[in-house]
């Protein structure tokens, strides 16, 4: 899709010019993956407040976390979302209208029947999970038919891989640095030119709710 | 590779002629490890050796022993740790010795042991519930370098440091250091708790079931093979189990997407604790 290119650079020099816009349709979406690092639970929260169990995508988040978090970002936000959330186990099945979220301390992978995988490889820039090796594995599998969004971080994980996304056909959208609370991270896809749409989170919000009735009517 | 080149498809049929000739070649079963987790492990070894495709790599590999036992430690990745998980040590002090306690004497296998660290924190925690000298414990894995620093049981002094930690959370006994002195700035485990282990090669994969077990603990292995392999391993490791014992699991590892969860039942479903039913 030449889609990357022009929306990457054009995102990239006037971030602005999209204040209006939405993406267009992607009925043919398949999963929604997350990621995002410091600051990252509210701005997820915010992101899927409107989103219920009967979405019809499955949805992955990958959140930089302390390796002793022991469960408690699956729980808070468990607590305060509609959309209900799993906390990952090995070859644990996507399902719809779940959120499905990496554990600390393990890399996240996607295998090709679908099924999240957990590594304890070594971390990838410092990260375990690194957001770039899920987004790649998941692009690897998904291909043209996979939205990935990248939100506020510290660090530059996550560009590398939405790069892949991007090449293989599928939808990146980035937070908007200026909203976000550590700009460094959405930033880093777009200088990367990784980033086909630079949109606020209640963009994002809106146009993966956009997506849900899109794929649900085919 | 540059990512611009990157053709999954044709990449992933390279990767099961490479995976296919490793086996034919060496023995070593790769073929049903977890894909993804392959795919990038391969691409980090290409990275840090040469640029060329998977194909080129494999004529190598089939001609070049010395380069295939460089590609060993990729796949015999082991994180391990004396009370790794302590939460999981004070689940087994709390719903698993009291088992072992009615059997008069008791097997326990730790299948892919790695260095040997949680098998003598399971030690030390026999000791500590005096049941030790009723165990026989046997330790076993793949790679013959990692039993050999199982078997020697002498670990540095920053690896006690963060068992001492763990012991603490897990709420152990003593001090850890009861269990190990300290000589020329290594620590050496009693012997009295390496007398009890059984250090032994010995490849799930590939190999058979292992003896009756009261107790089996394979914890981080099974997430490295896909659900096909680790339908097999625990096939392998039912029946390797006396009935009513204890099969335990990794952190995040769990019976529940597998047919084979019907034959156990669960006793800690957050420690991922199970025991075979009669």
């Amino acid at each position: 899709m030449p889609v990357n290119k022009v929306h990457g650079k054009a995102a990239l020099a006037s971030v602005g010019s999209f204040e209006h816009t939405i993406p267009p349709p992607f009925p043919h979406c398949k999963l929604v993956i997350i990621g995002a690092s410091a600051g990252g639970s509210a701005v997820v929260r915010d992101l899927l407040a409107d989103l219920t169990a009967s979405y019809p995508l499955p949805v992955v988040l990958v959140q930089h976390l302390h390796p002793d978090d022991r469960g408690l970002l699956v729980e808070n936000l468990d607590s305060e979302m509609t959309m209900p959330v799993v906390g990952v186990l090995d070859k644990m099945p996507l399902r719809p209208g779940r959120l499905h979220v990496a554990p600390a301390d393990y890399h996240l992978l996607l295998e090709s029947d679908s099924r999240l995988a957990l590594s304890l490889d070594a971390p990838v820039h410092w990260s375990r999970p690194s957001i770039d090796l899920f987004f790649e594995s998941a692009a690897l599998i998904f291909k043209q038919d996979l939205c990935a969004i990248l939100l506020t971080g510290a660090n530059e994980d996550g560009a590398e891989g939405m790069q892949l996304i991007s090449r293989l056909g599928g939808r990146t959208l980035v937070q908007d640095p200026a909203s976000a609370a550590f700009p460094r991270m959405p930033q880093a896809a777009i200088d990367q030119h990784a980033a086909q749409w630079v949109l606020s989170v209640d963009r994002i919000a809106k146009s993966l709710k956009n997506l849900g009735a899109e794929v649900s009517n085919g | 590779m540059k990512i611009e080149d990157y053709d999954a498809e044709v990449n992933d049929i390279e990767l099961s002629l490479l995976l296919e000739g490793i086996y034919q070649r060496y023995g070593y079963d790769f073929r049903d490890y977890a894909r993804a987790s392959v795919t990038r492990r391969m691409a980090q070894f290409m990275q840090d050796n040469s640029n060329s495709s998977l194909l080129d790599i494999t004529g190598r590999l089939l001609r070049d022993p010395d380069y295939f036992y460089r590609l060993i430690p990729y796949f015999s990745v082991s994180v391990t740790a004396l009370f790794r998980d302590p939460h999981f040590y004070a689940a087994l002090r709390e719903k698993v010795i009291p088992m072992l306690r009615t059997w008069p004497n008791f097997k326990i296998w730790h299948a892919g042991c790695a260095t040997g660290e949680e098998v003598y924190s399971m030690a030390i925690l026999l000791q500590e519930q005096g049941i030790l000298p009723r165990a026989q414990l046997y330790a076993t894995d793949i790679s013959q370098a990692a039993l050999d620093t199982a078997k020697a049981g002498i670990y540095s002094l920053d690896t006690m440091r963060k068992g001492s930690a763990n012991y603490h959370q897990a709420h152990g006994g003593n001090t850890l250091s009861d269990h190990y002195h300290v000589r020329y700035n290594a620590a050496a485990m009693n012997a009295q708790l390496r007398r009890r282990i059984t250090f032994a090669q010995h490849n799930l994969v590939t190999d058979k079931v292992f003896g009756e077990m009261q107790l089996v603990i394979c914890r981080n292995v099974l997430i490295y093979f896909n659900e096909n392999l680790q339908n097999r391993v625990l096939e392998l490791l039912w029946e390797s189990l006396d009935y009513g014992g204890v099969l335990c699991l990794g952190d995040k590892e769990t019976l529940a997407f597998s047919p084979i969860v019907e034959r156990f039942q669960v006793i800690d479903k957050h420690n991922h604790i199970y025991k075979k039913a009669v």
